[in-house]
């Protein structure tokens, strides 16, 4: 028994927690929560492919001839590719991060942690950057079906971005004040968990609205 | 050993190192780079636009299931975690392509891009399109 606790003190999180699961519930509940978040961007990716394509004026997301006539897509490609970069790398550094907290490293913990949040701020300035050309260019969320969806759409998962930078910063404080260390390794790999989500999202998104016409 | 010692051992042992970590993320940059070149391929006629968006999914869906395994640890998890978030996925997954077809497939030109028709036209006739709303 003794053995037990010993392991138990030093792991990550206790793999066998007195539920009737025996998983950690809030484990449990931010799934579920992941799970629901799931369903809402399904929603919008499939609204947005709805609607793809059948915008009746332009400005248009990709480059084409309609009666002869030639239109510059919109879409900023090469700014993308790099704010995805950015947003996949930032994930390695939320990996990173919880392996630092599970260690009891907390200085390498809340450096990683810092990483994230900063790797999460390029990718807004980037989509800041781009709603602000789009908007010099004549796309507002009211100009057509592709603006409405792509706003509505990328507006949503930067929103989500937006939350997950300010847990990160909080997380890194709480780190670096020394109030997250070993034993409290669950709220770090939640916000874990949150990241590689909207990390995931994006993996879905960047193709279907950019890279496919 | 008692049976939860086992599975604290278990829990401990069972996720990788960093290095793995390391290399799933120079997999998950190289992937990227992948899906960039197969959309300059399409832009250039290298290939179908049809190849190439059957190229950048298959990529795409790698890169998917590759952070949802390592980075998210569901495949060193609980597997109740990955039916809670494999069910709402594939639901999500089926209304996007329930909506594919409905929209692109099944009504054909009708949904294809007119400069003078709305696809309310195109189906229904002329004139039968809404009025335009306040800008």
């Amino acid at each position: 028994m003794d053995s037990t606790h010993a392991l138990a003190g030093h792991a990550a999180h206790p793999a066998h927690i007195d539920t009737s699961t025996g998983l950690d519930s809030r484990k449990m509940a931010f799934w579920t929560f992941i799970g629901s978040e799931c369903l809402l961007f399904g929603s919008l990716i499939a609204t947005y492919m709805a609607y793809k394509g059948r915008s009746l004026k332009p400005p248009y997301p990709h480059e084409v001839t309609i009666n002869g006539q030639h239109f510059e897509g919109v879409l900023n490609i090469p700014l993308t590719s790099f704010s995805t970069f950015i947003l996949l790398m930032s994930s390695v550094a939320m990996v990173f991060a919880l392996y630092n907290v599970q260690r009891g490293d907390r200085k390498w913990g809340a450096f990683w942690l810092f990483a994230t949040a900063f790797g999460g701020s390029i990718f807004l300035g980037c989509q800041v950057y781009e709603f602000t050309n789009f908007y010099h260019e004549g796309l507002t969320i009211r100009s057509n079906l592709f603006g409405s969806t792509f706003f509505v759409l990328t507006g949503f998962h930067g929103a989500h971005v937006t939350v997950g930078v300010i847990y990160l910063i909080t997380l890194g404080v709480m780190a670096l004040k020394g109030r997250i260390g070993p034993e409290r390794t669950l709220n770090v790999e939640i916000a874990g968990l949150y990241w590689h989500f909207v990390d995931v999202i994006w993996i879905v998104i960047f193709p279907l609205v950019y890279l496919i016409r | 050993m008692t049976s939860e010692t086992r599975e604290i051992v278990h829990d401990q042992h069972s996720h990788p190192g960093w290095k793995f970590y390391a290399v799933i993320g120079v997999i998950l940059l190289v992937f990227t780079a992948l899906e960039i070149v197969g959309y300059i391929g399409e832009t250039r006629h290298w290939y179908s636009s049809g190849a190439a968006a059957a190229i950048i999914l298959v990529l795409s869906a790698v890169k998917f299931f590759s952070v949802v395994a390592y980075y998210m640890h569901l495949k060193f998890d609980n597997k109740l975690f990955t039916g809670i978030f494999v069910f709402p996925a594939m639901l999500g997954m089926l209304v996007i392509g329930g909506m594919i077809m409905l929209f692109h497939v099944l009504h054909g030109e009708a949904t294809a891009i007119h400069p003078t028709l709305t696809s309310n036209e195109a189906i229904h006739g002329a004139g039968t399109s809404p009025s335009p709303g306040p800008r």
